[in-house]
């Protein structure tokens, strides 16, 4: 299909039960695509949370996409981070890589020059953590399975607008 | 939401009668169970609210949308856990597609064995959390009031819709303060009411630039109000353009007025889809772009700029991409618009739209509802026809179920004035007619309300008769009895050769004598000069009556738009059929 845009949006909602299924539900039940979705509560009351959903589609799949979570009733606001301007996004990776010798010492290399910390070793293995751009995890991923037997976790997106305006 | 204070405390089930007679309620339709049993009793020590049991908890949601549809208030249904709440979800997504304002109560078992696979347990506001507009499951009383009189605002605010509330057992039996609805403001569900100033203008200026304008209203009209129907009236006698509405929308502009061009989609009339797909401005008004109005996408008013007027954002640009979408309730965005063509003294180019009136006029000519009459068998059409003829003098209420006596009764039934008009639209529902009936009867006791039905759909809630006799409804089932899911075996001579694949009614009960044997009466016609002293005897007996119309088995519904084809792709006969085979993409859409 032609015209597929990748937008990343930001939907306050109600910290309840059921929200991120009413969420969820929403995407699956009208068939839109989820590629990244996290969700925590963000005020100091923790009555309030910030799901932060990555999707892509035609650029009317994408205007109902946010209409339609806007008609949800727990939800407060959703927010373009796309189309509103300039804006930050980052995931965090745990790669564990299993490796002995050079691989060892070349993964460990990698890792000091992508700005990865250790966060756990041992004499077979390490895991390493890694905050940046999803496309940044992406490329140190990628140089660690040709290292070794990898295991990853990710943590999904998270995404805010830059400037001092405050949601 | 703001509340009001009062202090006395009181179990879980009086707060839930106090909170539905504070929020104007009169009628429940509902349907007893373990997991009700603390509010049923509260229900049996009080006066204030009544209670229709109906016999099973499907035909409780129906009755509820029918009550609400002709009303405009909220219906009410009260039901229990585990089958009580599973029952009513086709009801419930039947009333959601519709938009009907409904809250549904359902009992719940107690929150300490909530996740336990309890007897009659089941994840109610799981189940129905696609089904409705928003469900709650209160999980301490405290909090009861408070999400009842919500529910009621998300129900009949903005687009209106379904709402559940679960109630665990134990909440009902605990006790705590009462508040009352005081001043409703939502913190986070805020519907658009008023719409966009300047769009509006916008509208204004293109529609008197329009030279082949068409009007085309739906439902959202109805729902709005009776106000809304009062100012779409004036606003298609100001500005002359031709009229169509969808199936929802009928009575939102009487059908005698010489503009209306009656309805618009797979069985509309040919000239409303005509006028559709050769329009310059199609001005969408409380519509949603059905699949079933538009026909095939790439092929819809090809010529057309358009204007989308909707409460629902979701509901702009969703099927069909728009020049201009306006969001707002349809009576306010009407009557700005009718305050802005006056005082701008603005007018339509007179002269284009009175030569598009002119062509329109050609396609009216054609008669695509017209039909032949038999002098052995009497015709579906001509059934209905007499029905709306002979019921001319009272006021008329109609319910139908689902299939081709609805769309016939939407041809040949003309209705002057909104919310006397009550089908299953958008979910298509076999068996809503008579529950829905009985809604309707108990919020218009004088009236005549007449489920137009088929043979078939009717045994998908037959049981409700006894309801309707127990309360002394006299509503009539006047059921148009071809002996075949006509609809379905129609389909399947346009797609499927001919091979009627479980289409036929059999085993179909003397409809006569189940009257009898609920205490209703029956009443049958087989031959054309049998039917006016039927239909005659149905509307003056003063009990409810089944009246069996036995009608042409083989009559097919026309004109018809086959799926995967063009408004002007319209057949208007059975001789148009075997012209025009359906597309393979025709065939795999539904």
């Amino acid at each position: 299909m032609r015209d597929i845009e990748r937008h990343t949006i930001a939907v306050l909602v109600d910290n309840e039960p059921g929200v991120l299924a009413r969420v969820i539900g929403l995407f699956s039940g009208r068939g839109y695509n989820i590629e990244s979705l996290t969700v925590s509560a963000v005020s100091k009351d923790e009555a309030l949370s910030r799901i932060t959903i990555v999707t892509t589609g035609t650029p009317m799949i994408i205007e109902q996409i946010k209409a339609q979570l806007d008609r949800l009733v727990p939800i407060h606001s959703v927010h373009d981070l796309t189309i509103s301007g300039a804006h930050i996004e980052r995931e965090v990776a745990l790669v564990k890589v299993v490796a002995n010798g050079a691989e060892r010492r070349e993964s460990l290399r990698i890792a000091d020059i992508f700005g990865a910390t250790v966060a756990d070793t041992t004499i077979e293995s390490f895991i390493f953590s890694l905050t940046g751009k999803p496309e940044k995890l992406d490329a140190f991923i990628e140089l660690m399975r040709a290292l070794g037997k990898t295991e990853i976790a990710r943590s999904g997106i998270v995404g805010i607008a830059r400037g001092a305006k405050a949601l | 939401m703001e509340q009001e204070m009062t202090s006395e405390p009181m179990s879980g089930a009086e707060i839930v009668m106090k909170a539905l007679v504070d929020q104007g309620v009169d009628v429940v339709f509902g349907y007893p169970g373990g997991a009700v049993l603390p509010i049923y009793d509260a229900l049996f020590k009080q006066n204030a609210l009544r209670h229709i049991l109906v016999r099973q908890e499907g035909g409780a949601v129906h009755a509820a949308e029918g009550y609400a549809r002709s009303t405009g208030k909220v219906g009410v249904v009260l039901v229990t856990s585990g089958p009580g709440a599973t029952n009513a979800v086709t009801g419930l997504t039947d009333a959601l597609m519709d938009s009907v304002p409904v809250v549904c109560l359902t009992g719940q078992v107690p929150t300490h064995l909530i996740g336990n696979d309890a007897f009659q347990e089941c994840d109610t506001t799981g189940i129905t959390r696609p089904c409705t507009k928003h469900n709650y499951l209160v999980k301490d009383t405290e909090k009861l009031a408070k999400t009842l009189h919500e529910a009621f605002y998300v129900a009949r605010s903005g687009r209106p819709g379904p709402v559940v509330v679960d109630i665990p057992k134990d909440i009902q039996f605990a006790e705590c303060p009462y508040v009352g609805p005081g001043n409703v403001k939502h913190k986070t569900y805020r519907p658009q009411i008023k719409g966009d100033r300047r769009k509006i203008e916008q509208a204004v200026e293109m529609i008197a630039k329009a030279r082949r304008p068409v009007i085309y209203g739906g439902g959202g009209i109805i729902n709005s109000g009776p106000k809304a129907s009062k100012l779409f009236t004036q606003f298609v006698k100001m500005t002359g353009a031709p009229t169509t509405l969808t199936l929802m929308g009928l009575g939102a502009l009487p059908a005698s007025d010489e503009r209306f061009l009656g309805m618009v989609g797979m069985h509309g009339t040919y000239e409303a889809n005509l006028a559709m797909h050769d329009c310059d401005l199609m001005v969408c008004i409380a519509a949603r772009f059905d699949d079933r109005v538009t026909g095939r996408l790439d092929a819809f008013a090809p010529g057309a700029k358009k204007i989308h007027i909707d409460i629902d954002p979701t509901s702009i640009n969703k099927n069909v991409a728009v020049d201009l979408g306006i969001v707002g309730d349809v009576a306010n965005v009407l009557e700005e618009m009718i305050g802005i063509w006056k005082a701008e003294k603005k007018s339509v180019d007179k002269k284009a739209v009175a030569a598009w009136w002119k062509k329109i006029d050609g396609w009216r000519k054609r008669d695509s509802l017209k039909f032949k009459t038999d002098k052995k068998l009497i015709k579906p059409q001509q059934a209905i026809k007499r029905l709306y003829e002979l019921t001319l003098d009272r006021e008329v209420f109609i319910t139908t179920e689902v299939g081709q006596h609805q769309m016939w009764a939407a041809q040949h039934f003309r209705f002057e004035k909104p919310n006397h008009w009550m089908t299953s639209g958008g979910l298509g529902t076999m068996g809503y007619g008579l529950p829905a009936a009985i809604g309707v009867q108990l919020g218009h006791p004088g009236a005549l309300v007449v489920d137009i039905a088929g043979e078939a759909s009717i045994m998908m809630n037959i049981q409700e008769i006894a309801t309707a006799v127990q309360y002394r409804l006299p509503v009539k089932l006047f059921i148009i009895n071809n002996e075949y899911m006509g609809m379905v075996r129609q389909w399947q001579e346009l797609l499927h050769g001919g091979r009627y694949s479980e289409s036929y009614s059999a085993a179909l009960p003397d409809f006569v004598k189940l009257a009898e044997s609920f205490g209703a009466v029956g009443l049958r016609a087989t031959r054309p000069d049998e039917l006016d002293d039927v239909i005659r005897t149905m509307i003056e007996t003063d009990n409810m009556v089944i009246a069996d119309i036995a009608v042409d088995p083989k009559e097919n519904c026309f004109p018809m738009i086959p799926s995967g084809a063009a408004h002007n792709e319209i057949l208007l006969g059975p001789e148009d059929e075997a012209e025009k085979p359906v597309s393979e993409d025709g065939m795999v859409l539904v």
